[in-house]
C-alpha cells in the first residue's frame, strides 16, 4: 500500500515564482506584439468558413495512353496534390474527384493561389533524360545542327551562354584542372545545374580514369543516340529540333504534351533566362524513382539546390545511366531533368553517382522548395489542364462561425460559473490561466496563418472550444492535489508545494498522451485531420506551458497572499469546509488523536 | 460547495465511497449491453455518412439572384439529402448534394431547374468522387491504429501492461459507444466527425490516465501490507479521484454542451452537431469507462498474479482472524492518527451510517491513508 513514507521526498522547491511569471508574461507580450507587428489580427480560415479558390483541372488523356484517365489514377493524382498543395499540412485544402476526369482543388482564401495553382495545376510528369543534342532555343540565331554531330551543338550551345552565373563560373576551372579531364570541354556548359553524389564513399566511382574511357564508348547505346542513323522518325526529330523556336511558348507547351516517355523528344529548357533546346533520349529514371526531396542551401556556392534521394529501384537506374553518361563527350554526358516537358535543370555528369543527387540552377527558395515538394510527392500519373479557376463562398457561413463562437462563449460561462462555485477563489487562478492560455493560442494561430499557411477551419474551431476544457482539467487535478493536501492538516503555502510534484506528474503523463494522438495523427493523416491535429498539439503543448509557468508560479505567489492562506471561506481553500483534521491549522504535524474515533 | 467539498473530503478519506471494483460485473454487463446495442445500431442502421466519404453530385448553375439559403432548401427537398451551397466567383451557385448517382442526379437537375427557373442545360452536374474523404478517413485509421499501439507500450512502460491493456479497452469501447450512437442517431458522418472521434482518443485516456496514477502510486508496496487487497486499493483510487473525474468532465462537457444544445441547437449549425454530438458522447463515455471499466479491469487482471492473490488471500485470513476476535476487522492495527470520520462541519447521521453495500470495506476501511497515510507522514 501507498507507503507512509512517500510524500516526504516530493516536497517541490517553492523557486521563483515571480522570475517565471515575469518570463510568461514577456513571452505573452511578444507573441501579441508578433501579432500586432505582423499586421495579422485574425487567424487565416478554412475554405469552410472563408471561402476561397477553387480549381477545376480535367485530366488529358495523352495519345498511346487512352486508358490512363481511369480511377486508380486519378485517386492517385487525388493524392499527390493534396499532399503538394497542403505542403505542411495545415493549410486546410480540399481536393476531389468529380466527374470521371475532373479534379476540384479548394483553396482557402489567403493562400498564394498563384503558388498553389503551379503546384498543383502544371506540374505533372517527371523525368530523367538524357541529353542527345542541345542547341539555342530561337532557331534565328542559332547555325542549324543538321548533321547532328555532337560536337558542333555542344559549341554553338555555349555561345549563347556563356559562362552562366558566376557562382557556377568558378568551379568549371578547378574541374578542368582535375585529372579526369576527359570530359573537360563539357565542363563550362553545365550551367545549367550539375549533379554530385553527397555518398562518395559508396559504389560510386568516383574518378573514371582514362584507361575506362575507351571501352564504354564503344557501348551502343551511348553511340547511337548520337549519331543517329537515318531512320525517317530521327529524321524528323532532327527537322522538328532545328524548327523548334523555344522563346515560343506555344511551341513549348505541345512539346510537353507531345512527349512520351519510351521515345527519344524535344525539349526546351530555360537557362540565365536564355532557351535552350534540346533533343532528349527516352526516360531512364521518373518521378517515381525519387523518394525524397528537399531543398538546401549549397553551403559553398550559398544557392538554393534541391537534394533527392532515389528509392531502391530507382538508385539502380540513376546508377546506370550515370555511369553511362559519365563516359560520353559532351553535351551527351548531360542528362536532363524534366518536368512536363521542359528541363529544369541538365547537370553533366562525371562519375557514376547511386543513392542520391542534387540538382542545382538558379533556384529561389521558393522554386526549390516547390521543386523539392514536387519530386518527393512524386508525378502525377496522368497531366491535367487547368479548367476553370473561380472563387467560392464559404461552404458553411458565417453564421456557423458565429454559432460555433456564442456557444464557445456560453460554454465557457458555464465553465466559469462552474468553477467559481466549486472552487471560489482558486477559480480566479483557473479563470486568469484560461485566459493567458487563450490569448496565447490565438496569438500563435494567427501567426501560423502567415508563417506556415495555417488555417482554421470549424473543426478546429470546436476543437479549440473543448481545449477549454482540456486545459481546466490541469487546473482541476493540481487544484484537488492542493486540497488534499489541505486535508491532510498542511497550511496553505507547504500544500501548494507539496502538491505539485504529483500534479504534474500526473498532468505531463496525460498531456502526453493527448500530444501522442495529435502527433501520430499529424504524421499519418492529410488533410483536415492533419490540421486538427496540428491545433489539439499546439494546446496540448500550450496547456503544459501555462500550467508550468503560469498557474503554477501564480498558486505559489498566491499562497503567500492572506485573502488564500489565512482560508477564508471564499478561498476555496477553507480547511474546515474541506474537512481537514481539525486542530492542525498551523500544524501540519499534528500528533493529538483523531478527534471522533468513529466506531466502524 | 459546502456539500460537495465536504463529499469529496470524505471521498478522499474513504469514509464515502461506491464499491465501483465490486460492481465490476455489473459496470461491465451495462457495457457489454450498451457495446451491444452500438454494434447493432451500426450494422442495422448503418452509418449515415457525408459527402466527402459517399460522394455526390455537384451542380453549378450561371449567374443567379436566387439566395444561397433558398437553393439550400430546393436541393435538398429535390434529392432528399444534404446540401451544401456556395456562392461563385461569377454570381452562380454550386450545389453539392451527397449520395447521388447518375441517374437520381439527372432528376434532381431538373428538379433544381424547375425550383430555380434556370433553364436545364444552364445546370452544370457532375458527379464528386468519394475520395477525399476516403482518403481523410483511410489515413485517421490508420493514425488510430499506430496511435494505439504506440499508447499501449508507453502506458505499458509508464505504468504497467495490465493498466495498457485496461485503457486500450476502454478506449475501443469509447469509440465503440460514440459511433453507435451515430448509427442510431443517424446524424451525418462528416470529417468533422471524424475528427470529434479522434479528439475522444486523447481524451477518453486522459481521465484513464489520471486514475491510473493514483493507482500506481497507491499500489506501489502493496505486497508489503495485510490489510488490503489489490481490489480494495483500485477501488480507492478511484473513489479519491472521483471528484477530480467528475469535475474535469463537466468541465470538458460544458463547453461541448453549449456547442451540441445551444451552438447546433438554438442556432441551427449543422456541422456543429456533428463535431459536438461525437464529442460529447465520447467524453461522457470516457469519464465512464475510466471509472467504470478501466480500473476494475486492471484489478480484474491484477488479481490473477500470484503475488496479488497472495495478498488477498493475508488479508482475508487476517480479517476472518480479527472477526474471530470480535474486533472491528479493519482498524485493529491501525496507528494513532487515523483520520476517522472527522466531518467538522456537517454530521448529518445519515450520510456517515452508510449501508455497507455502499460504503464496502475497502474504500471505506483506509480511509486517509491510500495515499500517504497520515500515521506514517506524520511519525
Amino acid at each position: 500500500m501507498a507507503a507512509p513514507q512517500k510524500g516526504r521526498r516530493q516536497t517541490g522547491a517553492p523557486g521563483k515564482p515571480g522570475r517565471t511569471l515575469i518570463l510568461f508574461l514577456i513571452a505573452m507580450i511578444a507573441l501579441v506584439g508578433g501579432m500586432f507587428g505582423a499586421g495579422e489580427l485574425t487567424p487565416r480560415l478554412g475554405i469552410d468558413l472563408a471561402g476561397g479558390t477553387t480549381i477545376t483541372l480535367k485530366a488529358k488523356s495523352s495519345p498511346g495512353q487512352a486508358n490512363a484517365v481511369n480511377e486508380t489514377n486519378m485517386n492517385t493524382a487525388v493524392g499527390i496534390i493534396e499532399r503538394r498543395v497542403n505542403g505542411l499540412g495545415v493549410q486546410e485544402a480540399e481536393v476531389q474527384t468529380q466527374g470521371s476526369d475532373n479534379i476540384i482543388v479548394n483553396i482557402p482564401k489567403g493562400t498564394n493561389s498563384q503558388q498553389a495553382r503551379e503546384q498543383v495545376g502544371t506540374t505533372a510528369q517527371l523525368y530523367f533524360r538524357p541529353v542527345l543534342t542541345l542547341g539555342p532555343g530561337d532557331p534565328s540565331t542559332q547555325q542549324p545542327p543538321p548533321d547532328a554531330s555532337p560536337a558542333p551543338s555542344a559549341d554553338s550551345s555555349k555561345s549563347p551562354s556563356p559562362s552562366g552565373s558566376d557562382k557556377d563560373g568558378d568551379k568549371p576551372d578547378k574541374e578542368s584542372a582535375d585529372p579526369p579531364a576527359a570530359e573537360a570541354p563539357s565542363a563550362s556548359e553545365t550551367t545549367q545545374g550539375r549533379a554530385l553524389t553527397e555518398d562518395l564513399k559508396a559504389d560510386a566511382t568516383p574518378t573514371p580514369s582514362g584507361s575506362d574511357k575507351p571501352e564504354p564508348s564503344a557501348s551502343p547505346s551511348a553511340s547511337e543516340p548520337a549519331t543517329p542513323p537515318a531512320d525517317p522518325a530521327t529524321e524528323k526529330l532532327q527537322a522538328d529540333f532545328a524548327a523548334l523556336d523555344c522563346t515560343n511558348e506555344k511551341a513549348r507547351g505541345a512539346l510537353g504534351d507531345n512527349a512520351k516517355s519510351g521515345q527519344p523528344t524535344l525539349a526546351c529548357g530555360e537557362n540565365d533566362g536564355v532557351w535552350e533546346k534540346y533533343i532528349l533520349g527516352p526516360a531512364e529514371v521518373g518521378g517515381k524513382d525519387v523518394d525524397d526531396a528537399n531543398a538546401t542551401i549549397n553551403q559553398q556556392t550559398g544557392q538554393w539546390i534541391v537534394q533527392m534521394d532515389f528509392t531502391g529501384g530507382g538508385s539502380k537506374k540513376f546508377q546506370a545511366i550515370t555511369s553511362k553518361l559519365s563516359q560520353q563527350q559532351a553535351p551527351q554526358n548531360q542528362f536532363a531533368i524534366v518536368l512536363d516537358g521542359e528541363v529544369v535543370s541538365a547537370p553533366s555528369v562525371r562519375q557514376t553517382l547511386s543513392a542520391n543527387a542534387e540538382i542545382s540552377g538558379n533556384f529561389t527558395q521558393e522554386s526549390a522548395q516547390d521543386l523539392g515538394n514536387i519530386l518527393s510527392y512524386g508525378a502525377l500519373p496522368l497531366t491535367f489542364r487547368e479548367e476553370t479557376v473561380t472563387t467560392v463562398t464559404a461552404a458553411l457561413g458565417g453564421e456557423q462561425l458565429h454559432a460555433g463562437l456564442i456557444a464557445g462563449a456560453i460554454g465557457l460561462a458555464l465553465v466559469i460559473i462552474y468553477l467559481v462555485l466549486y472552487y471560489r477563489g482558486l477559480a480566479l487562478i483557473a479563470i486568469v490561466s484560461l485566459l493567458a492560455s487563450a490569448v496565447m493560442t490565438y496569438a500563435i494561430m494567427t501567426l501560423l496563418g502567415p508563417g506556415i499557411g495555417f488555417a482554421l477551419n470549424l473543426p478546429a474551431v470546436c476543437g479549440a472550444i473543448v481545449a477549454i476544457g482540456i486545459t481546466a482539467d490541469s487546473f482541476i487535478v493540481y487544484f484537488e492535489r492542493i486540497r488534499d493536501e489541505i486535508r491532510e492538516g498542511r497550511t496553505l503555502r507547504p500544500a501548494v508545494e507539496r502538491a505539485w510534484p504529483r500534479a504534474r506528474r500526473t498532468i505531463l503523463v496525460s498531456d502526453f498522451v493527448s500530444f501522442l494522438a495529435a502527433a501520430v495523427l499529424f504524421t499519418v493523416t492529410v488533410g483536415k485531420v492533419q490540421g486538427f491535429a496540428f491545433t489539439l498539439g499546439l494546446t496540448t503543448l500550450l496547456d503544459v506551458v501555462v500550467v508550468f509557468f503560469f498557474t503554477k508560479p501564480i498558486m505559489t505567489l498566491v499562497a503567500r497572499t492572506k485573502f488564500f492562506s489565512s482560508g477564508g471561506s471564499w478561498s476555496g481553500l477553507d480547511p474546515k469546509r474541506l474537512g481537514a483534521k481539525p486542530p492542525l491549522r498551523r500544524s501540519p504535524r499534528r500528533l493529538s488523536a483523531p478527534i471522533d474515533p468513529k466506531e466502524a | 460547495m459546502s456539500r460537495l467539498g465536504d463529499l469529496g473530503a470524505r471521498l478522499y478519506r474513504g469514509e464515502v465511497g461506491y464499491d465501483f471494483v465490486g460492481k465490476r460485473k455489473f459496470w461491465y454487463a451495462l457495457s457489454i449491453l450498451i457495446t451491444i446495442a452500438a454494434i447493432a445500431g451500426l450494422a442495422v442502421r448503418g452509418l449515415n455518412m457525408g459527402i466527402e466519404f459517399k460522394g455526390g453530385a455537384v451542380f453549378n448553375t450561371p449567374k443567379t439572384s436566387i439566395s444561397v439559403a433558398a437553393a439550400q432548401d430546393h436541393a435538398e427537398e429535390a434529392s432528399g439529402h444534404d446540401a451544401i451551397v456556395q456562392k461563385l466567383g461569377n454570381g452562380g451557385l454550386r450545389i453539392q448534394v451527397t449520395e447521388l448517382n447518375t441517374a437520381q442526379a439527372d432528376k434532381v437537375q431538373a428538379q433544381l431547374a424547375q425550383d430555380l427557373d434556370i433553364p436545364q442545360e444552364k445546370i452544370n452536374a457532375d458527379l464528386v468522387g468519394p475520395s477525399w474523404g476516403k482518403q481523410i478517413a483511410n489515413k485517421a485509421w490508420t493514425g488510430l491504429g499506430i496511435f494505439m499501439i504506440l499508447v499501449v507500450i508507453y502506458l505499458a512502460i509508464a505504468f504497467e501492461w495490465r493498466m495498457a491493456v485496461a485503457a486500450l479497452i476502454a478506449l475501443i469501447h469509447d469509440l465503440t459507444i460514440t459511433v453507435g450512437v451515430y448509427a442510431l442517431v443517424g446524424f451525418e458522418v462528416t470529417p468533422g466527425t471524424v475528427i470529434g472521434l479522434l479528439t475522444i482518443l486523447g481524451y477518453s485516456l486522459y481521465d484513464t490516465v489520471v486514475v491510473f496514477d493514483s493507482l500506481k502510486e497507491g499500489s506501489k508496496d502493496i505486497t508489503k501490507q495485510t490489510r488490503f487487497t489489490y481490489s480494495e486499493v483500485a477501488n480507492r483510487s478511484i473513489n479519491s479521484t472521483l471528484v477530480r473525474s467528475i469535475n474535469t468532465t463537466v468541465v470538458a462537457l460544458l463547453p461541448v454542451a453549449g456547442l451540441l444544445f445551444i451552438g447546433g441547437g438554438v442556432l441551427g449549425a449543422g456541422m456543429l452537431n456533428d463535431i459536438s454530438l461525437s464529442l460529447f458522447v465520447g467524453l461522457a463515455a470516457g469519464a465512464y469507462s475510466s471509472i467504470f471499466i478501466a480500473t476494475p479491469l486492471v484489478a480484474d487482471l491484477k488479481e490473477r498474479e500470484p503475488s496479488i492473490r497472495a495478498l488477498k488471500k493475508r488479508v482475508l485470513a487476517k480479517r476472518k482472524a480479527a472477526a474471530a476476535k470480535g474486533e472491528a476487522p479493519d482498524y485493529s492495527d491501525e496507528g494513532p492518527g487515523e483520520p476517522r470520520g472527522s466531518e467538522p462541519d456537517d454530521g448529518e447521521p445519515a450520510e456517515r451510517d452508510i449501508p455497507p453495500a455502499a460504503a464496502v470495506a475497502g474504500p471505506r476501511s483506509h480511509g486517509g491513508r491510500g495515499r500517504g497515510r497520515p500515521s506514517g507522514k506524520r511519525r
